[in-house]
This record gives structure tokens, C-alpha cells and sequence, in this order.
């Protein structure tokens, strides 16, 4: 085999990897990619039923209901607008109500989220940056306030 | 004074490591022995110097010197020792600390076992490590000072975050960083090579064994990270496709795909431009993980703190090193000869198709971690690329590679023949086509377990047949095994082995599919079924530990009535930080695991509970070390040290260039 028949095999099997890498990845990112949206964002954009998405906001102080067998109902506030958010299965250990949180999940007919994970902060002193940032957007985010209402 | 006396010696490190950038190389341009030789001497002082700054940090962190901000933000009195030693590293100063550290000991390796390397060589490459030193110190004096005063010290430090305070933290961000760091060396040789244009199989042999380190760390330390992740979490997940993660991952494809690719260049002098890419590649990426780790853009647990100077600082760093090495390499890779040549189908096609496909994976993983920041700093809007993402492109580029291995192992130099080989691969395939057939009627379960099983078991028995080969053919006495067994090079052991552990890994990874889970509030007496097992909790504790106080669910695990294992999943409160952390209940009977975590208990003791039977889930934490384990025996080839040596000697008189 001469060097350039071998290069032209050598092209084209890199060629036919990348050509397949790229459409599973142009495949994956038109159909497995969530949005995020604060409470206000969610009711602006009006998303279809059953599209997958992340909300996060504060959970609304004095809303947390536990609707028997492990399933909480809840508000996520951005203080401008909230949403009803049901959640079965264990809240995470950092999930408290005034706090930060970003849930995953579907919007149903009755405008009532159906998250299936819901991801707290990892540590009390940081905000998610995406709930963070949607409280700017509205806002009503006060630098070192929240330092202030952790400092117990 | 300790504390001053660290810093002081941090300054001076750096002052060391910017006269140890320049000298070397002047040296090695003017052709001047005495300046090569200061290289070494440096390297050596400037690990000595950063150590003496580590361990003066981890005096203070020991002392509960609260003076410092470091110390106070991230420690407590009554913290246990071991968290006060390695929260030292747990903070982001002192994690950047312990990446230098971690550098100056590869330098200073460099300097001690690299002796018989050419010298110019060596001077570069211990140059190219002081320039990577000289900016990460430069980062960690102007941006993230550990050693900084507090005017006022206050009487009790804010303790370290509960979720870090773990025996993992003693593991997972040292091996980590012996790998993530331990590529600075093969970029090191990479840019070495390119400045003092020595691009041969001296070259591919010398660095060979770093890789294999660092490979080897990254390894562990990955699959230690996820096991942490898995027990304290409390999601029973092992693997998110977390942007860290993704992070760590992508290094380790990249030093994957280099370990292989360094083979063909030492065997055959091929693919020389290729190789020097990948090392540059590796290391770029594990900046990249760095960046993306500490500069803020990401919230994770890893993400210490977000501070912006320090992210458009590393960014800075990215961009130099990277950018740097890209441009020195654009401008040598036209002067390097072409190497050996070979048939597609051979050991350096199928080596050439893994790399492919390693880097296209790679590439996956990175566009699947950097889109979402791209999208949003371009449009603003926010999107989360998970797990269905990553199963799409990542999985089906992988399973091809699995089904490769094997016969990348028996194929031979050169030229080979495929009908052949897969002749020889016919009774593992048909094992595991009766694996296969057996799991489907004994378990049922989803087809793509089954299917990936089948797999796994076919690349584990794979890994083995050239083994099997030269042990068992032409007759089998012990005697005549061990003979032959010894004969072989360790290498050949190493690579059976660490193709097989991946498999394992695959095994582990596929048996997900038969576990069971189960989310439920659970009084006190109560019984659960889950799997072949019953568990009964039986009541909650509470206990006090050293800074925490937990409520420990006791729960029994039976199997056909008789207790197989008792189980203590619990929740721990924190009171100076104010947090909460599970501690899930793991009891591993077999391979499997029963996997429990609770929350939200009651004050009549009633608990929500997440239950979890996972059978063979051992298997994806044993397979990591099977591949480390195969990596240690490979790192242990004799042909590693008397070669260099005698390489070495041959490359003292310019050999003639093999003809073509």
C-alpha cells in the first residue's frame, strides 16, 4: 500500500468519525437540551406542555406542603412572579424554604410544575448563579444580603 | 512567623522558577553545559521551597492559627485532624497550593530519575515546567494569597464545608492533581521537543512513563471522585455528566489516547506530529479543567469561590500556555519527518482508530461542557446539557472502541490479518454470546444491559486471549507456565489487564439496568422489600460526633430471614456552618450493594427514605483499579528503565535515521 493510499484511508475513517460525532451531537443538542427560566421568564415564554425545563427562584417562605407519602408542593418565588412547583421523592439536605433552588422538570396543563429533581445549593454561602442571576433580572438581588440572613 | 516564612518562601519560589524559565534554555541555545546544569539544581530547590510553603499552611490549619483568613473561612477548632491536614486543600488558596506543590514534585522527579536523558532535553523540559510554575505561583501571590492576615483575629473559624469534611477529601484531589499535573509533563516534553526539535523514539520512550503516572492517578482519582460523590450525595448516582466531571473526563480520554499513541512512536517512529498534539492536548485540557473548576463559571462544590480576577487570571493562563504551544507547534510540525510505514490493517491501525475515536469522544464531552457557557455568554440564554446528551454521542463512539480493543491487542506490527484474528477472537465472542443468552433467560431485565454485558464479558475474555496464547500454547505444566510467564514483559500483563478492568468497569456500568429503587416514608419497625433482600428499620439514634450531630437510621438487612448486614444511613447537622449532609447506609453483599439515605425526619421518628438494590455496582470501582492495577504492572516493565538508559547512550551519537 503506497503512503498515499494510506493517507486517503487514514482521511477518510477521521473524516467518517467526526461526520458521525457531529450529527449525534447536532442530534443530541436539538432535542436534549433544557432551558432555564426564572418564574417571570416562565411566564413570559409560555412553554409548551411536556417540554423538559429548569426553573429556580427562592422557595416562597411559609409555602412548603407536604401532600402525604413524600410529595411536597411548593412556590418558586422571584418575588415578582411564582410558580406551584410538585416534587415527589427526598428533598436534598440544603432545600429550605427562603432559599435558593433550581428544580427540574416538566410545566403541566395547569401551570403547575412537575419537577422530577430539584438541586439545592451545595454550600449556604453561594446562590445557584442561574437562580442569582434571574433575581438580578428582576431586580430584587441585594449583594451580601443573603450572607446576612445565613448569618446564624 | 511560620506563616510569613511560607509566604516568603512562596516569593521566592517564583523568583527561582522565572531564572529557571530562562537559563536552561539560553543554555541550551548557546550550547552551554553550565547553564543546562543549573536546571536540575533549581527544580529541586523550587519543590523544596514550595513544600516548605505547604507545610507551613498545614501548620497553621493544625494550630487553628485563626489569624489567617484562610484558616478562619475554612476550619474550626474542633474539627477532626485529618480534615484540619487535608482541608488545607479543601478551600480554593490552598487547592492551588497543593497544584503547585504537585508541579514542583513532578519537576523535581524530572530532575532526580531523568538522568541518563539527553541534556538539552532535560534542560528544556524542566525549563517549560518552571514557565507553568513561575504563572501559577504568580496567580496564587497576586489573586489567592493563602497566607493573608486578618487584622483581627476572631476566636472560632467558620469550619469546612460539611460535605468536604469526608475521607475522600484525603484521596480524591491528591490523585487527581498527580494527574490533571502530571500531563504538565508530557507537555513539558511536548514543548521540549519542539524547541530543541528532538521529535524521535528517544522522545516517545522518555515520555511514556509520565503518562502512564499520570494516567494512572487520573484513573483513581476519577473513580475515587465518583464513588464520594455516590455515598454522600444521596442520589445513589455515581456519574452526573457534571461540567467537573466532564472536566476530569476529558483529560483522561485525551492521556488515553496518548498512552497509545506513544506506543507507535516508540515502536515505529509513526505518527510523530500526532503524538506531539495529543500531549499538548492533554495538558491544554486539563487547564481547561482548571478554569473551569476555579475561576467561578460553574457552580458546583468545586467552585470555592467566585471571584472574577481570578477566572480572567487562569483564563489568561489558558490562553498563553495553550495559544503558545499551538503556535510553536504550527511552526515545527512541517519540519518533522514522516515515520514508519503501515498496512490500515495492523497494531498501528487499530491504534490509530482508537485515538480517533478517543478524541472524537473527547470532543463530544467538550462540546457538551462548553456550549451551554458559549450559548449564554453569546445570547444570554440559559440551557443544561445532561445525561440523555451524553448517552446520544458518548455512548454509541464508545461501545465501536470496546469491540476494537481486543483486536487492537492481537493484531501485529506492520501488517496483519484480520480474518485471522478475529478467528482467534471467536471463542470469547462466542462466550459472550452465551453470557448473553444465559442473562437474558436467567435475569431478563432491558436489552441494553443484556446487550452491554455481552460486551463487557466479550472484551474481558478478549483482553486475555493473547495471554491465554503465549502462556497455554504447546502444552501446560506449571512449571513450563511460570517459565513462560516470566519470560513475558510485564507490559503485556499491563495491557490484558487494564483492557480488562474496563470491561468490568462496562459489566458494572451495564447491571444498573436490574437495580431497583425505592423512595418511601418509613415508620419505625417497618419492613421493606427491595431486590432479593428485606430491610427493617428499625429506629432512629441520635448520636454526637466531634462537630456534628447526627440521627442515625438503624437499619437491618435480611436475606431469607436471616440478617445478612446491618446498615446506619444517616443525617448529620453541621451547627457551624449551620448545613446539613446525608450520610447514606451502604452495605455491599457480593458485588452488589444495598444503598440507603434518609431525610426529613419527624419527631415521631418517621423518616423519608431512598432505597436502593444495585447489583454488581462494586464491579465499576473495582474495574478503575483493575485498569490502574494493569497500568502499575506496565509501569513496572523492565523495558522502561533499561531502556532508557541504553537509549539514551545510543542517542548520544546521532543515529542515522531509519531508512524508508
Amino acid at each position: 500500500m503506497t503512503r498515499r493510499k494510506r493517507r486517503l484511508v487514514l482521511i477518510s475513517t477521521a473524516l467518517a468519525a467526526l461526520g458521525l460525532a457531529l450529527g449525534l451531537v447536532l442530534i443530541a443538542l436539538r432535542d436534549n437540551i433544557v432551558f432555564f427560566y426564572g418564574p417571570s421568564e416562565l411566564a413570559q415564554r409560555a412553554p409548551h406542555e411536556g417540554q423538559r425545563l429548569r426553573i429556580g427562584g427562592l422557595v416562597k417562605q411559609g409555602s412548603l406542603l407536604h401532600e402525604g407519602d413524600s410529595t411536597v408542593r411548593f412556590a418558586v418565588t422571584d418575588t415578582k412572579q411564582e410558580v406551584e412547583v410538585t416534587y415527589t421523592g427526598v428533598l436534598p439536605d440544603l432545600f429550605r424554604e427562603g432559599q435558593g433552588v433550581v428544580a427540574e422538570g416538566t410545566l403541566g396543563g395547569d401551570k403547575v410544575f412537575h419537577a422530577d429533581s430539584i438541586l439545592a445549593k451545595h454550600d449556604e454561602r453561594y446562590m445557584p448563579r442561574e437562580v442569582a442571576d434571574a433575581l438580578k433580572k428582576q431586580g430584587v438581588w441585594r449583594e451580601g444580603a443573603e450572607a446576612a440572613s445565613n448569618g446564624k | 512567623m511560620i506563616v510569613e516564612t511560607g509566604h516568603y518562601a512562596l516569593v521566592l519560589a517564583l523568583a527561582l522558577a522565572l531564572v529557571n524559565s530562562i537559563l536552561p534554555v539560553w543554555g541550551s541555545i548557546k550550547g552551554d553545559q553550565h547553564l543546562m546544569a543549573v536546571a536540575p539544581s533549581a527544580a529541586l530547590m523550587g519543590f523544596g521551597l514550595v513544600a516548605y510553603a505547604y507545610l507551613a499552611l498545614t501548620i497553621a490549619h493544625v494550630q487553628s492559627d485563626f489569624s489567617l483568613i484562610n484558616v478562619v473561612e475554612n476550619s474550626h477548632s474542633a474539627k477532626p485532624l485529618i480534615y484540619k491536614i487535608t482541608g488545607v486543600w479543601g478551600n480554593h488558596e490552598g487547592s492551588m497550593l497543593l497544584w503547585v506543590l504537585v508541579l514542583s514534585v513532578f519537576g523535581a522527579a524530572v530532575a532526580l530519575f531523568s538522568r541518563s536523558m539527553p541534556e538539552d532535553l532535560r534542560a528544556n523540559v524542566l525549563a517549560v515546567q518552571s514557565w507553568i510554575a513561575a504563572a501559577f505561583l504568580l496567580f496564587i501571590l497576586l489573586t489567592s494569597n493563602p497566607f493573608a492576615r486578618l487584622a483581627v483575629a476572631p476566636a472560632e473559624g467558620n469550619d469546612l464545608n460539611p460535605l468536604l469534611q469526608d475521607p475522600g477529601l484525603a484521596i480524591h484531589p491528591p490523585l487527581l492533581y498527580l494527574g490533571y499535573v502530571g500531563l504538565s509533563i508530557t507537555y513539558s516534553f511536548a514543548a521540549a521537543a519542539l524547541i530543541s526539535g528532538r521529535i524521535d523514539a528517544v522522545f516517545a520512550r522518555f515520555v511514556r512513563p509520565w503518562t502512564l503516572i499520570a494516567w494512572i492517578s487520573l484513573t483513581l482519582g476519577i473513580a475515587m471522585g465518583s464513588y464520594w460523590a455516590y455515598y454522600t450525595l444521596g442520589w445513589g448516582g455515581f456519574w452526573f455528566w457534571d461540567p467537573v466531571e466532564n472536566a476530569s473526563l476529558m483529560p483522561w480520554l485525551a492521556a488515553t489516547a496518548l498512552l497509545h499513541c506513544t506506543a507507535v512512536m516508540e515502536k515505529r517512529e509513526a505518527l510523530k506530529i500526532w503524538t506531539i498534539f495529543l500531549a499538548i492536548l492533554a495538558f491544554s485540557l486539563s487547564l481547561v479543567g482548571t478554569f473551569l473548576v476555579r475561576s467561578g463559571v460553574l457552580t458546583s462544590v468545586h467552585a470555592f469561590a467566585s471571584d472574577p480576577t481570578r477566572g480572567v487570571f487562569i483564563l489568561l493562563i489558558l490562553v498563553i500556555f495553550i495559544g503558545g504551544s499551538f503556535a510553536l507547534f504550527a511552526l515545527r510540525a512541517g519540519e518533522i519527518k514522516q515515520g514508519g510505514l503501515f498496512s490500515p490493517v495492523s497494531r498501528e491501525g487499530a491504534l490509530v482508530l482508537n485515538n480517533l475515536l478517543l478524541t472524537t469522544c473527547c470532543a463530544t464531552v467538550f462540546i457538551g461542557t462548553l456550549y451551554p457557557l458559549a450559548l449564554e455568554a453569546v445570547t444570554g440564554e440559559k440551557i443544561s446539557v445532561g445525561p440523555p446528551f451524553f448517552n446520544l454521542t458518548f455512548v454509541p463512539l464508545f461501545i465501536p472502541l470496546f469491540i476494537l480493543m481486543p483486536f487492537g491487542q492481537l493484531l501485529p506490527w506492520k501488517r496483519g490479518d484480520l480474518a485471522g484474528v478475529a478467528q482467534r477472537l471467536a471463542t470469547a465472542f462466542a462466550a459472550a454470546l452465551i453470557f448473553m443468552a444465559v442473562l437474558a433467560a436467567w435475569c431478563g431485565g432491558p436489552a441494553v444491559s443484556v446487550i452491554l454485558s455481552g460486551v463487557a464479558f466479550y472484551v474481558i475474555a478478549g483482553s486475555f486471549v493473547d495471554l491465554g496464547r503465549r502462556l497455554l500454547g504447546g502444552g501446560i505444566s506449571a512449571g513450563l507456565l511460570s517459565q513462560r510467564a516470566r519470560g513475558l514483559p510485564r507490559h503485556a500483563f499491563g495491557t490484558a489487564f487494564a483492557h480488562a478492568g474496563i470491561g468490568v468497569t462496562l459489566l458494572g456500568l451495564a447491571a444498573t439496568g436490574w437495580g431497583t429503587e425505592k423512595i418511601t416514608a418509613l415508620k419505625p419497625g417497618e419492613r421493606v422489600e427491595i431486590g432479593p433482600y428485606e430491610l427493617i428499620f428499625e429506629s432512629i439514634v441520635p448520636r454526637n460526633g466531634p462537630n456534628y450531630s447526627e440521627l442515625v437510621g438503624r437499619t437491618v438487612i435480611r436475606a431469607k430471614g436471616a440478617v445478612v448486614a446491618t446498615i446506619e444511613p444517616a443525617t448529620r447537622f453541621y451547627p457551624a456552618r449551620g448545613m446539613n449532609r446525608s450520610e447514606a447506609g451502604i452495605a455491599t453483599l457480593g458485588l452488589g450493594q444495598v444503598y440507603m439515605s434518609i431525610a426529613d425526619v419527624t419527631p415521631n421518628g418517621v423518616v423519608n427514605a431512598r432505597i436502593f438494590w444495585k447489583p454488581l455496582v462494586a464491579l465499576i470501582w473495582i474495574g478503575a483499579l483493575i485498569m490502574a492495577f494493569g497500568g502499575c504492572l506496565s509501569l513496572s516493565d523492565r523495558s522502561f528503565r533499561v531502556g532508557i538508559a541504553r537509549r539514551a547512550r545510543k542517542a548520544q551519537t546521532p543515529s542515522p535515521q531509519p531508512a524508508e
